[in-house]
């Protein structure tokens, strides 16, 4: 406990980081109780009415409404909910998948690790986001698809950091040592490897939930990310995006700024955490 | 030297027999596509008919069996929707999204270094904060809204650019007339955005790195003036590095060029890829995954050609 307030207070004393703090809690609280935030459900089709449509920034709907008569706000705060959803989610499940596969093929060796290898190297040799569209637009829109889609695309980053650091650590002599008393394996991989191979895991892992936000929200906008009836911020940046040509620019806009600020919160979170856990590590 | 490129050509061969078998695989799984280009009210007789002359009414392997004798022969089959090669109608539309990529790899890497040299040297002044505030802004920001926010103040509002197509393309690019080049500003500052962004905050970290070095101080010791200093002893040392990741970001941004071309209607195989895979057309995802693949393939090759110029001790195996 002492050892967490020691390392909070220190990761905090830099300004930014704590900008970036502030922000991400006020995103995550503000997506969490949503339904107590908002003066209405934005899919409850009860609560909104069509002759509200469009309706600029004022005082009853202070960011305007969309062509269904939604308030943007309260949207907004739901669309957060989806976009928070499918980022943590899909980070917590590529960490995991790639924790292991790193593991395993750093540890192990041999064939396994030749096949882990190959099967990351095709992978690398294409972008993130062309491997998910084509998944996505064959296997159609939905938020679990989406999330199985990122892990997908996100795993092979971790496995290859994690393999790289047990390939160092594996020469080291507490292993050598660890072998020579005859423990198992799985001792030896989660006891004495996994809580080395941890920090660079975790300063990754941030930096790419900020990535798995913004792909998801490519995705929708693209139309084959999440569904209409669970929106996230991406969605709702491609619904405004047909009417921004007649000139109703709150409708994409607001969404796009809460999304901005969300991924600069956590890439400012994601830097400070990089300066406290591995000051030396490069990019 | 010539083990190292048979090497790396096996390989090369290896991982698109690979992503052919999968690709091939995925879409065959994915769907009927002659239920997509016939009429919903199309007889049997014309299903089967279709199925044949498209070469689907065989089995998985002996289908995958006839794209490989084709490949033999350098075809990679008849696009379903275009009637025409696969392979030409990708290469085709390959120009327009390669003059994007260039274009904004080159401005992220002409504007990107110096930038970020010139954050490192003035490390904990005011151009370090505006530069890396600048730089930490631009990764943030999804490519699609960077184009949205583009079209909204240059096109719908002030009217002075235009929001859609390639303009006037002489020889094979837009580059060369004043209309293409209208049309080029807002597709190119959106892909380069984030690039130069990630071109600076890398450049920075190495150069921070390198100037704390034992070298440089003696080099400092020397006498030696500091813009040598910084350029030779400096940066040379940071490029490695960066070279990779630019290599590899090029990739990235064939990639980020299918939204920048959905949104602007760009006529290249960013658009053609979505409706490819939209209407099933096999021949013509496959032929473009594995066109991009070798792209890839040829970035990285090249890459570690450059190294073993920039610094000499590096060897190839």
């Amino acid at each position: 406990m002492k050892h967490l307030y020691a390392f909070t207070s220190r990761f905090f004393k830099s300004k930014r980081a704590l900008f970036g703090g502030v922000l991400f809690l006020l995103f995550t609280v503000a997506a969490l109780f949503a339904p107590l935030l908002t003066p209405q459900n934005p899919y409850d089709l009860t609560q909104i009415y069509l002759q509200n449509s469009f309706l600029p920034p004022g005082s009853s709907f202070w960011l305007g409404t969309d062509e269904m008569g939604r308030d943007i706000y309260s949207a907004i705060l739901y669309g957060l909910r989806t976009s928070l959803y499918v980022g943590i989610a899909s980070t917590l499940f590529s960490m995991l998948i790639g924790l292991g596969m790193g593991l395993v093929s750093g540890y192990f060796g041999g064939w396994i690790d030749r096949m882990i290898i190959r099967l990351a190297d095709i992978q690398l040799s294409f972008p993130a986001i062309l491997i998910a569209l084509i998944i996505m637009a064959l296997w159609g829109q939905g938020i679990n698809k989406i999330i199985v889609a990122i892990t997908i695309v996100s795993w092979v980053y971790y496995a290859r950091t994690v393999r790289s650091v047990v390939l160092q650590e594996k020469e080291k002599e507490y292993i050598e040592a660890a072998r020579a008393l005859g423990m198992r394996h799985h001792h030896i991989l989660f006891g004495e490897l996994l809580p080395n191979v941890l920090s660079p895991v975790i300063v990754l892992a941030t930096v790419r939930i900020a990535y798995a936000i913004i792909l998801e929200a490519t995705l929708s906008f693209l139309g084959v990310g999440v569904p209409m009836t669970k929106p996230s911020l991406g969605t709702l940046i491609s619904n405004g995006y047909e009417v921004l040509f007649s000139g109703d620019w709150w409708v994409s806009i607001f969404p796009g700024i809460v999304l901005m600020l969300l991924i600069i919160a956590i890439n400012l979170l994601g830097d400070r955490l990089r300066e406290v856990l591995n000051p030396s590590g490069g990019f | 030297m010539l083990r190292f490129i048979l090497d790396r050509l096996w390989h090369t061969f290896l991982v698109l027999l690979a992503i052919s078998f999968i690709t091939f695989f995925i879409m065959y799984k994915a769907g009927d596509p002659v239920q997509l280009l016939l009429p919903p009210d199309a007889t049997q007789a014309q299903v089967i008919q279709m199925r044949h002359t498209l070469g689907l009414d065989g089995s998985f392997f002996i289908q995958y069996k006839g794209f490989l004798l084709q490949l033999s022969h350098g075809h990679l089959g008849t696009s379903f929707l275009y009637g025409e090669p696969a392979l030409t109608v990708v290469l085709e539309r390959l120009p327009a999204t390669l003059e994007l990529a260039v274009l904004a790899m080159f401005f992220a890497i002409l504007i990107g270094i110096p930038l970020g040299v010139s954050a490192a040297v003035h490390h904990g002044k005011w151009q370090e904060k505006i530069i890396m505030f600048f730089s930490l802004t631009g990764i943030s920001i999804p490519v699609f809204w960077i184009a949205m926010v583009l079209v909204l103040l240059f096109s719908v509002t002030f009217n002075i650019l235009p929001s859609s197509g390639r303009g006037t393309v002489y020889l094979f690019s837009s580059a060369f007339t004043w209309d293409g080049i209208r049309h080029l500003i807002m597709p190119v500052t959106t892909l380069t955005l984030f690039q130069l962004a990630l071109i600076i905050r890398l450049t920075q970290s190495g150069m921070r790195e390198v100037l704390s070095k034992e070298y440089i101080r003696f080099a400092r010791a020397r006498g030696l003036s500091p813009s040598r200093i910084i350029y030779t002893h400096g940066l040379r040392n940071t490029l490695i590095p960066l070279m990779t990741v630019i290599g590899l970001q090029f990739g990235q941004l064939i990639a980020f060029t299918i939204v920048t071309e959905t949104i602007f209607a760009w006529p290249g195989t960013g658009k053609l890829i979505i409706d490819a895979i939209q209407n099933l057309d096999r021949p013509v995802v496959v032929a473009y995954l594995l066109i991009i693949a070798l792209i890839f393939v040829a970035i990285n090759f090249t890459v570690d050609l450059l190294y073993t110029f920039i610094d000499p001790r590096i060897r190839l195996r």
